[in-house]
């Protein structure tokens, strides 16, 4: 049997774009401001807490003015997951995208961050976004705008690890990336952890791993005891918010698996900065 | 809290010690990235740079668009380190002063001492909160670099913290 699709338009696609851009830019989590509320309330370290008060402050004054949270408005990320149930009319997809990024990030007072190629440079841009699009069993399409900012992602790393390494080992390297980014990403941080895979897959996973609401720990209870272990261990290393000690160095650590390889063991870390921004909608 | 005026001389940030918060007054200049490399190149070949950084104070800051009727958008602070290959030379052009965010490397942290200038943090990933403290903003050097362009600031009592003082005292987490 053949079942009708769903037509979804471009037009439609490019406007939640805009939509989602603007919102992430601007608007803070609310599980992100949540974490930032707590550790303020926590903070013993007066400058630490200085730190904590002005992020809370800033989170404020950019939804009351409309301005981007921070003017690193990252590198675009979008993420698609597209049901198998749903027809794109009336243009296409990439180009539908990058025109919602181009119209968000101006309407919000965004940065023009992007250069066109990687050693030549060349002028800046909004666009393009990177976008990753996974096919799903819905007649939906749900859209992810992630403005990842690259103080952060200069300290994304990736080890492949061998398969009877002992777990301790891998919370030891989460540790170890945490450390030498030192307090150069805007801490306190939300470590994503990806493992398993291939390397695309755990760097794929890092990432995406901060996406999900950082109040919630992993459902697997090996992953989970793993989060909690790195947690304890990172915020022990006393960098703290701007650097500037005291006891909150990250505020949560997401950790994402997929099967994996007999001879393999991906880790990727990829940290953000306590400003993690990002928005959703199913359309 | 102490206030601070620009020109920023070497006896007024000689009493500054690593943890101290001031409030800063007066004019800086943003450069980041390419903007070092340019000013690099050009203080290497010994020519004038196209903006005064004697007694100069430098913030790197690449600032996000200026919404209607501001005078700047979001503008907080990059990470340093990718400055501290630069930021020798930019020492001893006579630049007394960076702000920017994160650590500095042993060859920086040396040349902040042995220069008498001061390393300071700003509230990293609050652009909205320190656009506040932004009067005006003025196009200096280096137009066709979009956001990393040079940028004349007019501040007002703009939040620091002393990273690295004149004597090579860090804030510990730096």
């Amino acid at each position: 049997m053949i079942l009708p699709m769903r037509k979804i338009t471009a037009k439609k696609i490019g406007d939640t774009v805009a939509e989602l851009c603007g919102r992430a830019n601007i608007l803070l989590r609310p599980d992100v401001l949540a974490v930032l509320r707590s550790a303020r309330k926590n903070e013993k370290n007066r400058l630490a807490a200085s730190a904590l008060e002005a992020i809370l402050q800033n989170a404020r004054v950019a939804a009351e003015e409309g301005m981007p949270i921070c003017q690193d408005t990252g590198l675009p990320y979008v993420f698609l997951e597209i049901g198998q149930g749903v027809c794109i009319t009336g243009g296409g997809l990439s180009a539908a995208v990058n025109d919602g990024v181009k119209r968000g990030y101006g309407a919000a007072c965004c940065r023009e961050s992007v250069v066109p190629h990687p050693l030549s440079r060349g002028k800046s841009a909004y666009t393009p976004a990177v976008i990753h699009t996974e096919i799903v069993p819905s007649d939906k399409i749900r859209v992810t705008v992630f403005p990842k900012g690259f103080g952060s992602e200069n300290k994304t790393k990736l080890k492949m690890f061998r398969p009877t390494e002992d777990i301790s080992a891998l919370a030891g390297f989460i540790v170890s990336c945490v450390a030498e980014a030192g307090a150069d990403a805007c801490p306190p941080y939300m470590i994503g952890c990806g493992i398993g895979g291939g390397a695309d897959q755990a760097c794929l996973l890092a990432k995406k791993a901060l996406l999900r609401d950082v109040r919630k720990r992993s459902p697997d209870p090996v992953l989970r005891k793993l989060e909690d272990q790195v947690l304890q261990k990172v915020n022990r290393l006393g960098i703290g918010p701007m650097g500037l000690g005291g006891k909150c160095t990250a505020l949560a650590v997401n950790i994402e698996s997929y099967p994996t390889h007999i001879a393999g063991l991906p880790v990727a870390v990829n940290i953000s900065c306590h400003a993690l921004r990002s928005a959703a909608a199913v359309i | 809290m102490k206030i601070l005026h620009t020109p920023l001389s070497k006896d007024k940030l000689a009493g500054l010690k690593a943890g101290e918060q001031v409030l800063l007054c007066g004019t800086v200049y943003t450069a980041r990235d390419q903007a070092h490399k340019l000013l690099s190149e050009v203080l290497r070949k010994g020519k004038k740079p196209p903006f005064e950084l004697a007694s100069g104070v430098i913030y790197y800051c690449g600032p996000a668009r200026a919404p209607r009727g501001r005078a700047i958008g979001s503008c907080g602070p990059t990470t340093s380190s990718r400055m501290d290959a630069f930021a020798p030379l930019l020492l001893k052009a006579g630049v007394v002063a960076m702000i920017g965010k994160g650590g500095r490397s042993q060859e920086v942290a040396q040349a902040i001492k042995s220069s008498g200038a001061v390393y300071f943090i700003t509230y990293a990933g609050c652009g909205a909160l320190l656009a506040k403290s932004v009067r005006k903003a003025a196009l200096a050097a280096y137009p066709q670099l979009g956001p990393e362009a040079v940028y004349r600031l007019e501040v007002e009592d703009f939040p620091l913290i002393v990273g690295i003082d004149a004597t090579g005292g860090k804030i510990r987490g730096l």
